[in-house]
């Protein structure tokens, strides 16, 4: 018993403060977001549980159905480009461009927005589109003698998607080039020496060998855009009339506009089921793969 | 097919030439091994021929014809490299399947082909595996079944044995010399094994630093070595190297004279020389014309015989003893060898004196063996 205790004595000394911290600013937001959810909490910081009120309310929202419809299509087409772009760049800096030093300035401009406070990048995108005619895009129109367009108004789902696939793209492509660069450069010569043209050496070679970091990018991102929302509140705060709304953006609308913190936690709750369950979902995908062929470089 | 290689020069950090000035002739079906030391350059040659590196200089031809700017999938190659780079995600019949598959063979015959190939480097039991489930020489077999399946015209591998023990070395070694036969292959071998390449090889070409320093049959090299660096590299143990001076006609070592025959070797009265004696030559006792008396440093016994290490004028020289060969060590010994077994080298030049040899272009080995 002694021996036991002797054992774990160490481990929990240097674990112990890490583990308090886990669990106050992990465990603690998770629990506080469960119970607020089943409140009324307001502006006054008084509340009482009022059981399944903030859901039944939740989905009887006029306005959820557009809301979820616009978190799918955000996600999954960001997640599209986010994790595409980013292979598409990576192949480009590491597979199509052999230079080190073209790919490595090339990989740094793709950085850079990444670099560059939320609000800057933000305010790029606003000016570029601004419906004014001393926006960017609207200046280059009237040059040719175009009307001024205010694509912000009218599609702006597509731009907060692009926003935030442009920007998101360079967590996949860094995590990809370093991949696809400690593939040997033996494999390449004897597919080339093989006859094997660029898609199957990406097909035959380099995806097989990056499917690990493919699945890792598309789990981290497909979570971080369920949960974030700083570029669609900078861009077009949910508008016009709530046609870019998402989840996320709904959850702090309510819960630090309308100061309904109850009914914000409920949908952050909602939130929190949905990433879990597409977690579940990418995980059973992974294992399935795994089965069927592990990939290795050796 | 035939290769022919003409003043390549290659350089990677455009101030050092890795490959010098190389000019290599190789002739339909023949069986040729590049053999250097580490880093010589013989894998940078290698992918040259195979089309993956450009030449800085020079031209390659294929049967005559240029092939500098010909992709290396229309070389009509196959390879093994180094690190047998197999496809790790693709079973065994897939990998070697795979140039098949480039060259849009339909399936089933692209299969039965494969099979065939892994069939004919005894692979048939082991098609559905991956590469990581295999030992080092089975990866080796599959990476040389998968260079052999799209019937290329010239084989090139880069020493596809280097991983192998040496019961299995031997049995690859077998196993290669078969198929290129079998097969008519024009073949390229790299080895830093002298004994490999000794014994597959129709001729070696010998490289050092980049260039070409001797091409020529394996009994070439071992009896006629061009200069003191292939004298040095071939054979085990090496020739006996020792300095000396030409005085009329005789070779002076250390006040010694000895005899030397004026029709075999150009001998310039004044000329510093090296005169190479291999261990297998020398015969205990005086019983050739040219003799010398040594104190034993070591012996060394390899099974069936034994190995001398004599001090004769401040070196040491090895020569072989039968089995049951007893002494002291510190005792005398008395060795000779026939003059027609003896090599003449220019200390200066590093070229041999032998007068058949090939003379008079400036040779950059030097004294590079006598360190
Ligand atoms: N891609 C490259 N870039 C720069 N230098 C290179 C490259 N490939 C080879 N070299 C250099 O060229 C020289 C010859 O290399 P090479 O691989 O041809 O040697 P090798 O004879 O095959 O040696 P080994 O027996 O160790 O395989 C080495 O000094 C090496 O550092
Ligand atoms: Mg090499």
């Amino acid at each position: 018993m002694k021996t036991v205790i002797n054992k774990w004595k160490l481990p929990a000394v240097m674990l112990g403060p890490f583990l308090i911290l886990i669990f106050l600013f992990f465990f603690v937001p998770v629990i506080l977001t469960g119970i607020l959810a089943f409140t009324n909490m307001d502006s006054a910081m008084n509340w009482e549980f009022n059981r399944l009120l903030n859901f039944e309310k939740l989905f009887s929202d006029p306005d959820i159905s557009l809301i979820l419809r616009n978190t799918l299509l955000y996600v999954l087409f960001t997640l599209c480009i986010n994790v595409f772009f980013g292979l598409t760049l990576a192949l480009l800096t590491t597979y199509f461009m052999k230079k080190e030093q073209f790919s490595l300035l090339f990989r740094t401009i793709w950085m850079l927005p990444r670099m560059t406070p939320p609000v800057i990048y933000a305010l790029l995108w606003i000016w570029f589109f601004d419906p004014s005619e001393y926006g960017l895009l609207n200046g280059i129109r009237s040059l040719f003698g175009l009307p001024p367009v205010n694509i912000i108004g009218t599609e702006p789902m597509l731009i907060i998607i692009l926003a935030n696939g442009v920007i998101g793209a360079s967590f996949g492509m860094i995590i990809f080039s370093s991949a696809i660069k400690s593939i040997p450069e033996d494999l390449f010569y004897a597919a080339n020496i093989d006859g094997a043209p660029h898609w199957s050496i990406i097909k035959d070679i380099i995806m097989p060998a990056i499917r690990w970091p493919f699945m890792f990018v598309t789990l981290w991102q497909l979570l971080s855009l369920l949960t974030s929302y700083e570029y669609i509140l900078l861009i077009t705060n949910g508008g016009p009339l709530n046609e870019s709304e998402v989840l996320a953006l709904y959850s702090y609308h309510k819960a630090f506009q309308s100061f309904e913190f109850g009914y914000g936690a409920a949908i952050s709750l909602v939130l929190v089921v949905i990433a879990l369950v597409c977690t579940l979902i990418l995980w059973k995908l992974f294992k399935v793969k795994d089965m069927i062929g592990p990939s290795r470089i050796d | 097919m035939k290769v022919e290689l003409q003043n390549i020069t290659k350089s990677f950090d455009k101030k050092t030439n890795t490959i010098d000035n190389m000019n290599l002739t190789i002739e339909d079906g023949e069986f040729v091994a590049l053999l250097g030391p580490s880093g010589c350059g013989k894998t940078t040659t290698m992918l040259m021929i195979a089309g993956i590196y450009k030449p800085n200089e020079g031209a390659i031809y294929f049967d005559g014809e240029k092939v500098n700017d010909l992709e290396p999938k229309d070389r009509e190659i196959g390879m093994v490299f180094q690190s047998y780079a197999l496809y790790p995600h693709m079973t065994v019949l897939n990998n070697i399947a795979f140039p098949l598959k480039q060259q849009k063979v339909p399936k089933k015959e692209r299969l039965e082909r494969a099979k065939e190939a892994a069939e004919m480097v005894q692979l048939g039991h082991l098609l559905n595996r991956k590469p990581s489930e295999l030992s080092g020489g089975q990866q080796q077999r599959v990476a040389l079944a998968r260079a052999i399946v799209k019937r290329p015209k010239l084989l090139l591998l880069d020493e596809p044995m280097s991983n192998l023990d040496a019961s299995l070395r031997i049995e690859m070694r077998a196993e290669i010399s078969r198929l290129q036969k079998k097969l008519g292959i024009t073949t390229i071998l790299i080895t830093h094994d002298q004994e490999e390449a000794m014994t597959l090889a129709d001729r070696i070409a010998l490289m050092k630093d980049g260039r070409i320093v001797q091409f020529d049959t394996p009994m070439n090299l071992y009896n006629e070595p061009d200069n003191v660096y292939v004298a040095k590299f071939i054979g085990t143990p090496p020739m006996n190297l020792v300095e000396g001076k030409i005085m009329y006609n005789k070779l002076q070592i250390d006040k010694q004279t000895y005899p030397m025959d004026k029709s075999r070797f150009h001998l310039e009265h004044g000329k510093e020389v090296i005169l190479g004696m291999r261990p297998y030559d020398i015969q205990l006792g005086w019983t050739e014309e040219i003799r010398f008396l040594g104190k034993i440093e070591l012996l060394e016994s390899i099974g069936h015989s034994k190995i001398i290490h004599a001090n004769v004028f401040g070196k040491r020289l090895q020569l072989f003893a039968k089995q049951d060969f007893q002494a002291e060590i510190g005792a005398e010994v008395r060795f000779s060898v026939q003059p027609a077994a003896i090599h003449l080298f220019d200390k200066k030049t590093g070229k041999s004196l032998r007068k058949a040899a090939p003379y008079g272009d400036e040779m950059f080995v030097k004294d590079a063996a006598l360190q």
